[in-house]
């Protein structure tokens, strides 16, 4: 029996040699208990050393890996592929992005989005270290942590109709993290963080289509994070409006 | 091309010691400038895959000098205690300072940070964000960082090597993996934190991007290599992938058991065997034992054989689902993934896999080396407070105490010190161009291939310097990284062109790994004597009269140089390391 093969069919992009993507086929050894990347492992090593992507941990936490899979964004070390045997997989760079090269993107704008929504406590006075711990309850440390599980994968970006439409928009990992710092008990920022959330590029974008969370591998439902958003930002517009004495 | 960067500290690595280090240097002095370079985006360095938890005194009850105690019996007695007491004493105001920058520490019902049971430690002292910890304290560090704006990132740069000028580091020479442009980047002090080097050997939990860097660059600019053989196996792997099942499973109640059902630990010295946590003993004891101990069950025939090699099993399934989702989702997630098995009802196979470099670049306790403005921290470093063997939830706290502590001190040196100058910087950059150009880039003939060379080094690495050594195994292991390292000279790259071209780095960092795999050999053939995570089969035994001292690996043309230096003894005298 000749062992078993599925076919990749793989973009490629060489900046300066071409002038746009192309497909190029790869056919690598089946096995059932391969994930996607081990089949793009095994053309660089075996078959095409200047195939480039991103990889590290191999265990969907580094956010490394990233790529569209039949369509879909996925990490690559996260899907099987037994899951498309016998048929072609086809390998994309993530939508949305502008490509460096081969399955390479350039996600340089999440890094400047990332600062701006300030992804860090912001406290009016600290507490000596000598003091301690800041206490947190269960129900309180529960409240932000599943939107603190994101790894930066950017797969919610390029699930994202808006962001393809508006790159200016925030997008939901930044918001999701915005939301992540304004929900713990030991952070005082959200005031300063509103306007960046709230501005022209921000939350009003979102149409609520909730694809972001469909394909956040962490479970991190950003979509829910940009609703609270909304919600939270429309109660600081009105009381600003109707009880000005009571946002002070 | 060559118009020169410069920073006042650059920092070589964007994990938990890198990051740590920028900030604690940012917080030394607004007026310092700071560079950090790191391969890939900061958050996707390996510490974000350590999951059970970060060790420091924070409880009643606990003790610095417990702490030190574990560590250095744990360490075999060739930690430095001084080093070991400088980082028990700073390790609890670290962890309280990540809590204070937003770490999501898991916490007890009184809303304290909680801590769990961990091996050798005698005490529940292991802080922990559920099995996630190593992800969330990176994320907390980088996003914390980000409110600095005098910390540079230079995102997805290559360094290839250190400059050195005058008896002095001097910067860097790194490729922009966008463009592909060498460049220079000149710094007062540089602090290399690039973590471990477990891509050596062919199963590992750790990262591709793993490759020793660090280690080799400082070795080839004259810094000696310090314990460079001992590596550290995780005893629980999964047995494909060789992903981490962290030792957070044993500390909340999970157990190993052999092809019979039977919890063999009992039978090697860490026994008796209870249904209720007993610490530092059964599962709880220190890695080095648990590791060998399912190698002689795999020698008596008592393991698990299965498609990826021989496994015992890790059965969690009397913890229940609730607590399994609580405190350790990740175990769930990734052997349900991973191995197809869902440990809430079923034992997760697990084996030996290589996990952490004990060894790494000298340094003192402040992080210095031996070479004038070259600091290093973190995995990449040998301070040593993990001597022969490290405990587990040390090396995330060994991060931010050295982190900050090199960051502080690296600060200091710069804030008194002109920039170098530029014009011989420059030149050694273009030296570097050249190197790559010539050897990589523009080489048109050359018949070896870098996976041929990189398997060839993994095959001979875990031959030789695998779990058991001997003296004939660990001298072919030499003699075979020798000879690839002659064959690397005819490697041919495919991918020519700049942008982005990972087969360069690849190339790069497999010249890194041959290096750091040579003293590894070398180190591991020249120590006869068994410490720690070292077993050598034809010297079982302790030597403290000879051996009882770190081993230095010089870097010289022919291969490494093995020198040693003693062992720092404050107030713990060696004796029989029985748990």
């Amino acid at each position: 029996m000749p062992e078993p093969t599925i076919t990749l069919k793989v973009t490629r992009y060489r900046p300066g040699q071409e002038k746009a993507p192309s497909d190029q086929l790869y056919s690598v050894p089946y096995h059932e208990d391969w994930v996607v990347l081990d089949a793009l492992n095994y053309i660089k090593d075996k078959i095409d050393g200047s195939l480039s992507f991103r990889w590290s941990c191999h265990m969907g936490v580094c956010g490394s890996c990233g790529m569209m899979v039949n369509g879909v964004p996925k990490l690559t070390c996260a899907v099987f592929l037994r899951d498309y045997y016998p048929k072609t997989i086809r390998v994309e760079p993530l939508e949305n992005f502008p490509i460096i090269r081969d399955l390479v993107i350039d996600m340089s704008d999440f890094m400047e989005k990332l600062r701006r929504i300030k992804p860090w406590i912001i406290r009016e006075t600290e507490k000596p270290l000598a003091e301690g711990e800041y206490l947190q309850t269960p129900e309180e440390h529960e409240t932000y942590l599943p939107f603190s599980m994101c790894i930066n994968c950017m797969l919610c970006y390029s699930a994202c109709p808006v962001y393809g439409l508006n790159p200016t928009f925030l997008g939901p990992a930044a918001i999701a993290l915005a939301h992540r710092y304004n929900l713990d008990s030991r952070d005082e920022g959200q005031k300063m963080r509103q306007p960046v959330i709230a501005s022209h590029e921000g939350i009003w974008e979102c149409t609520f289509v909730g694809e972001c969370s469909e394909v956040c591998p962490k479970l991190v439902d950003p979509a829910a994070a940009i609703q609270r958003s909304k919600v939270s930002t429309t109660q600081d517009w009105f009381k600003s409006m109707l009880l000005p004495w009571k946002t002070k | 091309m060559n118009n020169t960067l410069t920073h006042d500290v650059l920092i070589v690595g964007g994990g938990g010691a890198g990051v740590r280090a920028a900030i604690a240097a940012a917080e030394a002095s607004g007026q310092v400038s700071i560079g950090v370079l790191s391969k890939v985006y900061p958050m996707r360095s390996h510490t974000v895959a350590a999951e059970g938890g970060t060790a420091a005194v924070l409880r009643e009850g606990d003790h610095l000098d417990l702490h030190a105690k574990d560590t250095i019996f744990g360490s075999d007695f060739l930690a430095d205690q001084d080093a070991v007491e400088a980082f028990v004493r700073e390790a609890p105001q670290e962890v309280i300072q990540l809590e204070h920058w937003g770490c999501p520490w898991s916490r007890d019902p009184d809303g304290r940070v909680s801590a769990r049971p961990f091996g050798g430690m005698s005490l529940n002292r292991t802080v922990f964000a559920a099995d996630k910890t190593g992800f969330h304290m990176l994320h907390t560090l980088f996003q914390t960082s980000l409110k600095y704006e005098q910390i540079v990132y230079y995102d997805e740069w290559f360094v290839s090597s250190l400059l050195v000028e005058e008896g002095k580091a001097c910067g860097v020479a790194a490729i922009n993996l966008q463009d592909g442009q060498v460049r220079p980047i000149s710094a007062k002090a540089i602090i290399v934190c690039t973590g471990g080097a477990g891509r050596v050997f062919p199963f590992t939990t750790n990262g591709w991007i793993k490759t020793g860097d660090g280690m080799a660059m400082a070795y080839r600019a004259g810094v000696a290599l310090k314990d460079m053989e001992f590596v550290q196996y995780h005893p629980t792997g999964l047995p494909d992938t060789g992903i981490l099942i962290t030792e957070a499973s044993r500390g909340e109640g999970g157990v190993l058991k052999n092809k019979d059902g039977y919890r063999y630990l009992q039978d090697y010295g860490l026994g008796p065997a209870s249904d209720t946590i007993v610490r530092k003993k059964m599962e709880l004891g220190p890695r080095d034992i648990l590791s060998r101990a399912h190698m002689k069950e795999h020698e008596a025939g008592r393991t698990f054989e299965g498609p990826y090699g021989h496994y015992v099993h890790l059965d969690l399934t009397h913890l229940g689902e609730e607590l399994i989702d609580k405190k350790l989702p990740f175990v769930r997630e990734l052997a349900r993934n991973y191995a197809g098995i869902d440990p809430v009802y079923e034992p997760i196979p697990v084996r030996p896999v290589v996990h952490y470099m004990m060894g790494g670049i000298d340094t003192d306790a402040m992080g210095r080396t031996s070479l004038e403005g070259l600091y290093a921290a973190g995995e990449v470093a040998c301070v040593s407070i993990n001597g022969a063997n490290r405990l587990g939830s040390n090396s995330l706290t060994e991060c931010l105490v050295f982190g900050a502590r090199v960051g502080r001190e690296a600060t200091e040196y710069a804030l008194g010190r002109d920039a170098p100058a530029s014009k011989p910087l420059a030149q050694l950059a273009r030296d570097e161009e050249r190197r790559i150009e010539d050897r990589f880039l523009k080489k048109v003939e050359g018949k070896e291939r870098i996976s041929t060379i990189r398997e060839e080094m993994h095959q001979t690495m875990e031959k030789g310097a695998g779990i058991f050594r001997d003296g004939k195994e660990l001298r072919e292991t030499c003699e075979v990284l020798r000879t690839l390292r002659e064959r690397f000279g005819d490697i041919a790259l495919t991918h020519q062109d700049r942008v982005f071209n990972t087969e360069l780095t690849a190339a790069l960092e497999l010249d890194f790994m041959l290096d750091v795999a040579e003293t590894v050999a070398h180190s591991g053939l020249q120590r006869q004597e068994s410490r720690g995570s070292h077993t050598r089969t034809d010297f079982p035994k302790r030597d403290d009269d000879n051996f009882l001292k770190h081993s230095l690996a010089h870097h010289t043309p022919q291969g490494p140089s093995i020198t040693y230096s003693p062992v720092t003894i404050t107030r713990w005298p060696p004796e029989e390391r029985k748990y």
